[in-house]
């Protein structure tokens, strides 16, 4: 499953990072550290869910949810696992 | 008594932060009409200082205007000081209908709706005409009153990359199952001066189903050849759904705000704007000046065109003499320092020469992108611009910056 962290990784790269001098780790504070503004959430919401076909419910995708791409991963796993 | 010692050093202990972190923001206190120089007082108490103002929205020179003035004294004696009504119980007069109409026939809409002030507009919009079916997407670097606009509607909010075109059709593709898209730019940024590339925009939007909203207030009066704004300099009058813009800037520099285009989506904001239903329109005398001010523009370009041409003058001399600009053409002239302290120390220096400029830094731009903004108006004269050129250049040798890269400015001043 390691793949699903680097999909998630470079996606953020590519969408968020106007600097592409900035570090950008695992767990790089994104939201919080202000790299993704919140509007700019959906953007990713949509992307997991249509990459992976998954449906994520707005109380699960919240900013500490998707601040870092190691929160991410996990929650896309959480719900590939309950899909079976 | 609620307001107790501890609720107090609450607010205290904030305040001290701003000030520990150097954002505390202190005002001047000018004694003079808005003007090319004005008299100031800095730091309160200190004797009156006259110097040569290059940080102003005065694009046109219009907030002293005899006329201006005159026919604001005309509209005080002819329909009051004030309403004491929000417009649809007993606030609307005459007037207030015949600016829309001017407004409209100046910016080449359908119809206008006139609001406290441009953020007010910006505020009241987005809830009025979007639903929870919609998306607004919006440029990353957008005005600070629209994101606020934003926040207060249930619509699906998105953004893309600066004046990134190709980031925003990505954004159109993805989300071309919502009902409604609105598309959500400045027309000139305030902080950097640059352009909306608004042909390219109206296009994607035609492409995709979607409107376009755009904030004027950097452009209405200046930009275009005839002043009319950033859709007329880019080729796209009459095209626009939604553009929003102030009479506090180069429209007579006073207050008030309104929001201008399809109208049907101004019937809606008439219906359901909350800062229009909920707060006095603009006062009788303002509205009389605003409305002299779109006759004045109307009849003659001769004070964008002194504008255009006083900007170029600036613009070419800070390159000449080896400052980093922006690049832009607006009369909107960022003068690149990149450190926050150097920003600081530079604007200081240059009101002891006589010019009155603001050091721009982070939060307001992004890290390491300290500037002194420099903003010319109609009402400097070439004396005006020579001076304050020289007190750039003098003390841009100063902290010998002149000529210098942004790594070796960077190198110089730790940024």
């Amino acid at each position: 499953m390691e793949e699903i962290r680097d999909v998630v990784l470079e996606y953020v790269r590519n969408e968020y990072m106007e600097d592409q001098e900035d570090e950008l780790t695992y767990d790089t504070a994104l939201i919080s550290g202000g790299f993704v503004d919140s509007f700019s959430m959906v953007s990713l919401k949509r992307f997991l869910e249509t990459k992976y076909k998954i449906s994520l419910p707005d109380n699960r995708a919240t900013p500490e949810a998707f601040d870092s791409v190691t929160k991410i991963t996990a929650l896309v796993k959480e719900f590939l696992a309950m899909q079976g | 008594m609620a307001y107790s010692d501890k609720v107090r050093s609450t607010y205290s202990e904030q305040l001290k932060a701003l000030q520990d972190a150097g954002i505390f923001k202190i005002e001047r206190y000018i004694h003079s009409a808005q003007d090319a120089e004005i008299e100031v007082e800095f730091p309160p108490g200190a004797p009156l200082k006259k110097v040569i103002n290059v940080c102003a929205n005065n694009y046109l020179g219009l907030s002293s205007h005899p006329e201006v003035v005159k026919a604001a004294h005309a509209g005080l004696d002819a329909r009051g000081y004030g309403m004491s009504s929000v417009r649809f119980i007993c606030g609307t007069q005459d007037i207030h209908k015949e600016l829309e109409r001017k407004v409209t026939e100046f910016l080449g809409t359908e119809d206008t709706i006139l609001f406290p002030s441009c953020m007010d507009a910006n505020a009241g919009v987005f809830e009025a005409i979007l639903t929870d079916q919609d998306v607004m997407i919006s440029d990353r670097l957008v005005h600070a009153s629209l994101i606020d606009g934003i926040r207060l509607c249930k619509a699906m909010t998105d953004s893309f990359k600066h004046s990134d075109m190709a980031h925003l059709e990505e954004k159109l593709i993805l989300h071309s199952d919502k009902r409604n898209k609105l598309v959500i730019t400045d027309g000139v940024y305030s902080m950097d001066g640059d352009t909306a590339k608004l042909d390219e925009m109206v296009a994607l939007c035609e492409k995709y189903d979607a409107m376009l909203l755009v904030d004027e207030s950097h452009a209405s009066g200046f930009i275009g050849a005839t002043g009319r704004g950033t859709h007329e300099k880019c080729g796209v009058m009459g095209k626009i759904d939604i553009i929003t813009t102030t009479f506090g800037k180069g429209l007579g520099g006073a207050s008030g705000g309104c929001v201008s285009g399809r109208k049907e989506l101004v019937e809606m904001c008439r219906q359901k704007a909350r800062p229009y239903l909920f707060s006095n329109t603009i006062a009788p005398p303002v509205v009389a000046g605003v409305i002299k001010v779109l006759d004045i523009l109307s009849k003659t370009t001769e004070r964008r065109d002194k504008l255009e041409k006083n900007a170029d003058f600036w613009r070419k001399g800070l390159l000449e003499a080896g400052f980093i600009l922006q690049p832009g053409d607006t009369p909107i002239v960022p003068v690149m320092l990149f450190d926050a302290k150097l920003s600081n120390d530079f604007a200081r220096d240059l009101y002891a020469e006589g010019v009155y400029a603001i050091g721009f830094f982070f939060p307001v731009v992004p890290q390491g992108k300290a500037r002194i903004r420099t903003q010319i108006s109609a009402a400097h004269d070439m004396h005006h611009l020579e001076k304050a050129l020289a007190a750039f250049i003098k003390v841009g040798k100063k902290y010998d910056i002149l000529g210098k890269t942004k790594n070796e400015i960077m190198a110089m001043y730790g940024a």
